[in-house]
């Protein structure tokens, strides 16, 4: 027998997780997938959509708003309820911590639902490692920056080659037990206030 | 000295998070030996759920939430105590200017009376329907709320039938205000910060306050998690210690100031203190210039604030009955009174000898006015404590009290 496909909405305000997701459930088959930004509207949405499962994430701040929805649903012509499989408290926890969960319509079965709850899973962790790594790399690229203007103004105003006010940036660092960048910043920050013309 | 505690817990941004906050941040439950952390979180969803999966502790909540949960009324619920109250009273409700435009042409004053504004405005409401207008819409924060349930109060009271005459919404606190200021809604009720928000920005006028509606009335509670507190008697005996040292400092108003200013910071509310100030002093601007002075318009610590009244929680229940959120079950009703554990407050301070109430419920409107009444320990003073209607809630009558109401709504 051949299942009809689930319909899916995806309810996220940050477009690049939205469209992460998205690319998953299509790649896993399902096609009827709805990603929607703004909850303006969203009770007409979802009774247009018609939705089998509904995936959130957690910093929405209209889940309240959404649940109470779904439980009186006259707009909403299926019942909906939280996905919750109690005989699965690892997966609710996974759900949490990777700050997503999910809605379905009432009478879904468990197992058809549980694939897409665990690639959302999976992909909003995907998506939190790549916004850390991107976030470290900017403030890696940030501190070189700071760094160079540090080095820059050692070597105008105490005639330093670029290694030896490097080299003095770092010893001030670990005599103070701080960070290169710390100290270049205070240096930048200071050379600012002594001569405007100088940052 | 590493603390003893170790405990975590959530708070939506409101100001009635406050004996949290200070708990944490001035170093009350430091003092107990707590590392309290605090987690500010987007939905009370989102604080149901990491109490359930643990972790929370325990969390800011609002009064009927811990009820609904034991009652199973919401999803991922797990079995949740109020052994602390948070304060007392502390919202308002706030209409745009073109409502309380139409308010005024029916009668109402800036007076803040809840009688005057109800017959205003159920005269408004009549008069828009039939023009064949959209019913108003209002928002609340939760289903589960005391705004929910102290609104639909106020309408009833007033002949207005809150189910049927007017639309509720749900809007989270944060966002009351622009959804006012956009049309979105034509009213609200919420805690402060977010009703003088609108005041200030020239998009609202304050109607009326629960401490009017209902003086000395519940609102946010400690939630926690049942299983948690059994296994950590300790911990959460020196966490209520913490609180309640932290609540008599909130109430203090030499610690103003720097209560605002701890409120006001960008981790907590990210408001102005100036927006702090009025439910701290109670002199609240209620829009278009009038400004009035509320006496107990927020109690963080005086009259028992603290204290968790099982008639407070039996109030709420017959609230969810009267508007069917529950069934009025004997079952049912011996869940809504368990919840709520004055045991487990006064065994916590009974060592620091303050004044602590001998009975678990009262009877709630009863008092006229502030009563000096029968504790352990120090002398205590409660109410006075009506409600504006004039109802009485004895707990000892609940089935006749749960009977009247919906007579009352019937007849609306």
């Amino acid at each position: 027998m051949i299942r009809k496909s689930l319909t899916v909405l995806v309810i996220d305000e940050n477009h690049i997780r939205a469209s992460i997701i998205e690319a998953g459930l299509r790649e896993a088959g399902h096609e009827q997938v709805t990603v929607v930004h703004d909850v303006a509207g969203i009770a007409r949405r979802i009774a247009e959509i018609e939705p089998d499962v509904i995936v959130i994430d957690l910093e929405n701040p209209n889940r309240d708003m959404l649940e109470n929805m779904f439980q009186l649903s006259r707009v909403v012509k299926r019942p909906i309820a939280m996905f919750v499989d109690r005989s699965d408290q690892a997966s609710i926890e996974a759900a949490v911590e990777a700050g997503v969960s999910a809605y379905v319509v009432d009478g879904l079965r468990q197992e058809r639902v549980k694939p897409i709850l665990d690639m959302a899973i999976s992909r909003f962790n995907a998506f939190s490692r790549m916004a850390r790594e991107l976030e470290e790399a900017r403030s890696e690229l940030e501190d070189r920056k700071v760094i160079d203007r540090a080095k820059g103004i050692l070597m105008r105003s105490r005639g330093l080659s670029e290694d030896a006010a490097y080299a003095l940036l770092r010893k001030t660092a670990m005599n103070q037990n701080r960070k290169i960048s710390e100290i270049a910043q205070s240096l930048v920050t200071a050379a600012g206030l002594l001569d405007p013309g100088e940052s | 000295m590493a603390a003893e505690h170790q405990i975590n817990a959530g708070f939506i941004p409101l100001f009635d998070s406050a004996v949290l906050v200070a708990a944490s941040e001035i170093g009350f439950a430091a003092r107990e030996g707590v590392d309290l952390t605090l987690s500010r979180e987007t939905s009370w969803a989102n604080i149901r759920d990491r109490i359930a999966i643990g972790h929370f502790d325990l969390a800011h909540m609002l009064g009927p939430m811990p009820i609904a949960c034991n009652l199973g009324l919401t999803p991922l619920a797990s079995d949740t105590i109020v052994p602390f109250s948070l304060g007392l009273g502390g919202n308002c409700v706030t209409v745009s200017n073109t409502l309380w435009a139409g308010m005024v042409a029916h009668g109402a004053l800036p007076d803040l009376d809840p009688a005057r504004a109800g017959k205003a405005l159920g005269a408004l409401i009549r008069e828009r329907a039939d023009a064949g207008r959209d019913p108003l819409r209002f928002a609340v924060v939760h289903p589960h709320s005391g705004h929910n349930y102290e609104l639909r109060y106020w309408l009833a009271a007033c002949g207005i039938d809150p189910s049927r005459e007017i639309e509720i919404v749900i809007v989270p606190p944060p966002f009351m205000a622009d959804a006012l200021a956009a049309g979105r809604i034509d009213g609200y009720c919420v805690g402060e910060p977010w009703n003088s928000a609108s005041v200030v920005a020239g998009t609202g006028h304050i109607v009326t306050i629960k401490a009017l509606l209902w003086r000395n009335s519940p609102e946010k509670v400690v939630g926690v998690r049942k299983a948690w507190a059994e296994q950590n008697p300790d911990a959460l005996a020196a966490l209520l210690r913490a609180l309640h040292h932290s609540a008599r400092w909130c109430q203090n108003p030499a610690n103003r100031g720097e209560l605002a200013a701890l409120m006001a910071q960008p981790s907590v509310l990210g408001l102005s203190p100036a927006l702090q100030m009025p439910i701290l002093t109670g002199h609240v601007a209620l829009g278009g210039g009038a400004e009035l002075t509320v006496e107990d318009f927020f109690l963080p610590f005086g009259k028992a604030a603290n204290f968790p009244w099982k008639s407070h929680a039996l109030w709420f229940y017959t609230q969810m009955v009267r508007w069917g959120h529950v069934a009025h079950t004997p079952e049912n009703l011996a869940i809504a009174r368990d919840c709520y554990r004055p045991d487990l407050y006064r065994s916590a301070l009974k060592p620091l000898g303050v004044a602590l109430p001998g009975a678990n419920s009262k009877v709630e409107g009863a008092l006229a006015s502030a009563t000096p009444v029968g504790s352990a320990g120090a002398s205590l003073v409660l109410g006075p404590d009506g409600f504006f209607d004039g109802q009485i809630f004895d707990p000892d009558e609940i089935d006749a009290y749960i009977a009247g109401q919906k007579l009352a709504r019937a007849e609306a």
